[in-house]
Formats: structure tokens, C-alpha cells, sequence
């Protein structure tokens, strides 16, 4: 049986078709869009928030994308534990609808950073993470202006605590250090996962690490947990 | 009719590297006094309200709802009639 993937699309998405290509064409599993403004996320089993600038970053990073018809839907299908995935505007998105802990701030370096990073897996025990082993490291592009993940201390202990820090940014080696940070994320979190475990946002791209020509393909890692766990519920 | 005119700044905790950068410059120019610079938004719109104090509240739940994240932010606001 096939894993029915919905990617939901808002005005200034564009990385929608890239998830697409990523579920249907390499992971050969069912893939829909779903617009915005539809009132139901019809028959999926997981919902995908992908990246792009959203209303065109206005405000906040994911401020104004919260509130489309959509999220009251996805919400309520992450609150009867529907897996949810929100990439890089996606888990900005997150964040500002509260699914999520925390903040974006701006990059430190106030510049908008492509390029291929390194990322340590924290916690393999999760929906998204279960084909790694803990301390793998995957290869994995980011593209953002806003990843300089941010939420006080009480927060960031609670997310250790519960092992919610799931992604660290680190060097090829594995070694979470201030070089290996792309954006001044606090603890170089890259992606962080909800107390219940099923709603998870992470700043780089597995959608644009799928195919070794063009790069890398640990993010099949990231859909094939996914997958998998679907398939355990 | 009230007027509501709103300040959105990163919360004091936060470093503001745009306003880190902005400071140096005035210091450049010579402004050497110049401290604690720091960035942020202005926002404003008009709303029908029979009183000051219901315009305020209407603002103050804007702001906290949709025009800062207090996670980041701090605002500020004053509503005057227009």
C-alpha cells in the first residue's frame, strides 16, 4: 500500500513540486497538492508544509500563512496524532501557528544562506528519523534568511529534556560546533519534533537531497521514516 | 475614529545584528554618542470604536495576535483619535 503524502500549497510556495517529485517519482508513493484555502485535507496520512516565502515573507516569516483556511485543518489532523512535516518555511509556519517551540530570528550573519550542510541526527526514535541510526550524518541543502532558531531557556531545556532536538548542525565529521553553524541557531538546532512526536520541522531541505547527481540522497532517509511509520500505525 | 500607531522591536535579550551594523556607522559618520541602536517596525491602521479604552484593547489583542511574536518581540503602541 501506497503512503498518501499531501503538500499543502500557500501563495509563494515553491518548493511544493519539489516534495512532489520527491514522493512520487522517487519514493513511488502517492502525492497530492493541496491548496490553501480547501477546507479539508481530504484522505492523507502525512501533510506536508514545504518551503517557499509564504505570502512573501510578510510581517514574519510564516506569519500570515498560519491563518489560511488550511491550518485549521492541518491542526486539527496533527491534534489526532496525523503526521505533519513542515520544511524550512514550513517549520517557520509551525512555529508561528504554536504546533512548534521557538522562533526564527534572522540569520547572524543577516545573509541568506544555499549551500549543502551537515546535520547530526539527535534522536532516531522518531517518525522522521527512524531509518538513521543516532549520530548519523546526513547531507542536506538549506536555503533561507530566517533558520537562526531561537526559544529561551526554560524552552530549550524542556526540548532536551523530552529529546525533542532531533537535527544539530555540525561538520561532516559529526562534530556540533559554532563552525559548523550556518544561521546562529541556538545549540545549532536544525530540527526540532513536538512533545507527542508527530509533528516535526527542520530548517534544510531532504526534498532536494534525494538524487546522488545532484548532490545527495540522505533526505530519502527523512521520507523513507516516514514511510515506514506509516505503514507501523 | 481612533488611529493606532504601533512599534515592533526585537525583545532587548535579542541581539539586533542589522542594528549592531547601523550603530557603527552612525559612529562612523562621527555621531560617536550614538548607542543602543536598535531596528524595528511601524505599523498603523484606523479603527471604528466608541471608546479610547476599547480601541486600545482591540490593539493590544492585534498586536499580541498577529503583528509580534513575543517569543522575539516587544511592542509598543498609542491610539489617538483621528
Amino acid at each position: 500500500m501506497k503512503t498518501k503524502f499531501g503538500i499543502v500549497v500557500f501563495p509563494g510556495s515553491n518548493c511544493d513540486h519539489d516534495a512532489h517529485h520527491a514522493v512520487k517519482n522517487i519514493m513511488k508513493q502517492e502525492a497530492r497538492f493541496i491548496w490553501h484555502k480547501e477546507s479539508s485535507l481530504g484522505d492523507v496520512d502525512v501533510v506536508i508544509l514545504p518551503g517557499g516565502f509564504s505570502y512573501g515573507d510578510y510581517l514574519r516569516t510564516g506569519a500570515i500563512a498560519r491563518f489560511s483556511p488550511v491550518m485549521r485543518e492541518v491542526v486539527r489532523f496533527a491534534k489526532n496524532g496525523g503526521t505533519v512535516i513542515g520544511i524550512c518555511n514550513g517549520f517557520q509556519i509551525l512555529l508561528e501557528a504554536e504546533m512548534l517551540p521557538g522562533a526564527m530570528l534572522r540569520n547572524r550573519s543577516l545573509k541568506f544562506v544555499c549551500d549543502f550542510i551537515h546535520l547530526r541526527v539527535e534522536n532516531p526514535s522518531t517518525r522522521f528519523t527512524s531509518e538513521c541510526e543516532r549520530g548519523d550524518v546526513l547531507k542536506v541543502p538549506i536555503a533561507h534568511g530566517e533558520g537562526n532558531y531561537f526559544a529561551d531557556n526554560d524552552t530549550i531545556a524542556a526540548l532536551q529534556d523530552g529529546d525533542q532536538i532531533v537535527l544539530r548542525y555540525c561538520s561532516s565529521t559529526g562534530i556540533v560546533d559554532d563552525a559548523s553553524n550556518p544561521n546562529g541557531s541556538l545549540g545549532n538546532i536544525a530540527g526540532i519534533i513536538n512533545k507527542e512526536g508527530n509533528v516535526f520541522g527542520m530548517m534544510p531541505h531532504p526534498e532536494r537531497a534525494m538524487e546522488l547527481p545532484l548532490g545527495s540522497a540522505d533526505g530519502r532517509k527523512i521520507f523513507q521514516s516516514m514511510i515506514e511509520s506509516v505503514v507501523l500505525i | 475614529m481612533f488611529r493606532s500607531r504601533i512599534v515592533v522591536t526585537l525583545r532587548k535579550s535579542i541581539l539586533d545584528p542589522q542594528g549592531k551594523a547601523v550603530e557603527s556607522a552612525a559612529h562612523t559618520l562621527g555621531f560617536t554618542t550614538v548607542r543602543d541602536l536598535r531596528i524595528g517596525k511601524h505599523i498603523e491602521f484606523s479603527l471604528e470604536s466608541s471608546t479610547k479604552e476599547e480601541a486600545e484593547r482591540i490593539t493590544e489583542e492585534v498586536c499580541k495576535k498577529l503583528l509580534a511574536n513575543p517569543v522575539m518581540e516587544d511592542y509598543s503602541y498609542n491610539v489617538e483619535h483621528a
